[in-house]
């Protein structure tokens, strides 16, 4: 059995590594969840043709996998129209790899929020007919609120997909901890150095690290959800002195 | 705190009693015809209240009347102005815009079977949406109207409630404060009753019958509840198979119905 622990200078390694990891998945997450919403949302509009588009979207997002989105957003997309947008090819690879995750990420997310959102009795909405609030403001005052409790546990769990699928942008010719991994084993191999278990063992360790605090952050956000299904108390309650009955 | 009141966005002052008027309103669900050629007439203030028995297309005249579901023909005027059309430069109705039935809409209010309170929000929130989002009224002057309102109803002690907190006796209550926060001219009410603990109803009706004698309010009430019918409507409408059969006030009606599809449904409501 070696020893598990690495040197502090591997630890730093992989410490950038982790950072690029991170940038990454926080990129793609922020493109995915902006995604989610607006397909999720299109794929219940009353314009057919917002429909027609949103399905497009999820079926090709879905049906497409990340390895081939990644490789052709990296690779193909630059050659392809490099000529007619220039700006693709000043683009460092984390940026399009952030896009093709993202894009992934959007089309399962705009499923979950799709289903979420379905899943509201339909008398929330006719109440909110009847109050006259218009279709945004009952997404977003009525309907979203209560779909987040459905959204979030699994939406907690594709995050974690698609922080294993930062992996692979190593393959692409990006930088990641995985990259860094595989940096740090090449020149240990070449110097005939030991140590190359512990290097993937701790890699491992801090890939899980990172998901159980995916997973903790969502739970968070799951209670802060479900208080607002509880009594008001403290600051958020109302004093009920305020009260002048029969005003008239 | 200490705003000037004309700070209000959208005035949200009683509009005062309006009319409704149906005109040959028809709706199907496919091919089950539900309503077919409506005429109906409720004057300003007036109280009216729909019996029939089930499927007899209640419920579907106070949804086609709130736009949860559209009518496939006919009219519909609430106050003067059409709800589903719109009159062009020569007088001609045309399909209405949403800003249209919107505008309309503001005047009319409802209240569910089924209560259909927002969980995630108080009492208080409940009724304080529609003021603050809708009609642009600040916070303050908001919680000021909501607090009155649910004291009107007997809620005050449960404002920071949740629904999930509260019996069904309490949610209606709450439901009917959140419909009122909007000032409609017109409500209605969908057997608003019928979900309720039998030692519950009556807490609800007492609601009912402030907002009748306050007389501000048209109110077009869908109930089984025959001695409360009584009681407060100006006027009782039969409904059999999505018709009018029969209409009169309570005391005519429900003493000495003269159709006899009206006489076996009192009769099989009286034998609850
Ligand atoms: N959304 C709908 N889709 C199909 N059928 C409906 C729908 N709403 C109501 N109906 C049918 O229309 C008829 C009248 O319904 P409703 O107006 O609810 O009657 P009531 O309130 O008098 O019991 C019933 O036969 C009912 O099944
Ligand atoms: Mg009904």
């Amino acid at each position: 059995m070696e020893d598990l622990l690495l040197t502090p200078g591997q630890y730093a390694r992989l410490y950038n590594g982790l950072r690029a990891t991170l940038q990454l998945l926080g990129q793609a997450f922020v493109l995915g969840i902006f995604l989610s919403l607006v397909v999720g949302v299109g794929r219940l509009s009353e314009r057919k043709w917002v429909r027609a588009i949103s399905f497009g979207f999820v079926e090709f997002a879905r049906g497409i996998s990340s390895i081939i989105l990644l490789f052709i957003l990296v690779i193909a997309i630059p050659i392809l129209l490099g000529d007619i947008f220039p700006w693709v090819l000043g683009q460092p690879v984390i940026v399009m790899a952030s896009i093709a995750l993202g894009v992934n990420m959007g089309g399962y997310g705009a499923e979950i929020i799709r289903g979420s959102i379905v899943a509201i009795p339909k008398g929330q909405t006719e109440a909110t007919i009847a109050l006259n609030l218009n279709p945004t403001q009952r997404l977003r005052y009525v309907i979203l609120p209560q779909a987040m409790r459905i959204i979030l546990p699994p939406m907690g769990n594709l995050t974690i997909e698609i922080l294993k699928g930062t992996a692979l942008v190593a393959v692409a010719g990006g930088y990641d901890m995985m990259r860094e991994v595989r940096n740090m084993e090449a020149s240990m191999l070449a110097e005939g150095v030991i140590g190359v278990t512990a290097l993937f063992v701790n890699a491992l360790i801090i890939y899980f690290i990172v998901a159980q605090v995916i997973n903790a952050l969502f739970r968070f956000g799951e209670r802060a959800l479900d208080r607002r299904f509880e009594q008001r108390e403290g600051r958020s309650a109302i004093p009920l002195s305020v009260a002048q009955p029969g005003g008239n | 705190m200490n705003a000037p009141d004309t700070t209000s966005a959208v005035d949200i002052s009683p509009k005062g009693a309006a009319s409704v008027r149906m005109r040959a309103v028809d709706k199907s669900f496919g091919s089950l015809t539900v309503l077919s050629e409506l005429d109906l007439d409720v004057e300003p203030g007036e109280r009216v209240v729909i019996i029939g028995p089930s499927g007899s297309g209640k419920t579907t005249i106070l949804r086609v009347t709130m736009t949860l579901e559209r009518i496939d023909a006919g009219t519909i005027q609430v106050g003067g102005q059409h709800l589903y059309h719109e009159e062009t430069a020569t007088g001609a109705l045309k399909p209405a815009s949403e800003k249209h039935i919107r505008n309309v809409r503001s005047n009319i209010g409802m209240v569910f079977q089924h209560f259909n309170l927002f969980p995630h929000m108080s009492a208080i929130e409940n009724v304080m949406l529609a003021p603050v989002k809708v009609h642009g009224t600040p916070r303050q002057e908001a919680q000021q109207l909501g607090m009155e309102l649910l004291a009107k109803v007997g809620m005050v002690e449960h404002a920071n409630h949740t629904p999930g907190q509260l019996s069904g006796g309490q949610k209606q209550r709450v439901a009917i404060a959140r419909a009122l926060a909007t000032q409609p001219s017109v409500m209605l009410f969908d057997e608003v009753t019928s979900a309720l603990d039998p030692e519950l109803v009556g807490e609800v009706l007492n609601v009912l019958r402030d907002i009748a004698e306050e007389g501000k309010t048209t109110m077009m009430l869908v109930t089984h509840e025959m001695g409360f019918a009584r009681e407060i409507a100006d006027r009782v409408l039969m409904f059999d198979s999505g018709r009018m059969i029969e209409e009169g006030p309570p005391s005519e009606l429900l003493s000495n119905p003269q159709h006899e599809r009206t006489r076996s449904f009192l009769g099989a409501v009286a034998e609850h």
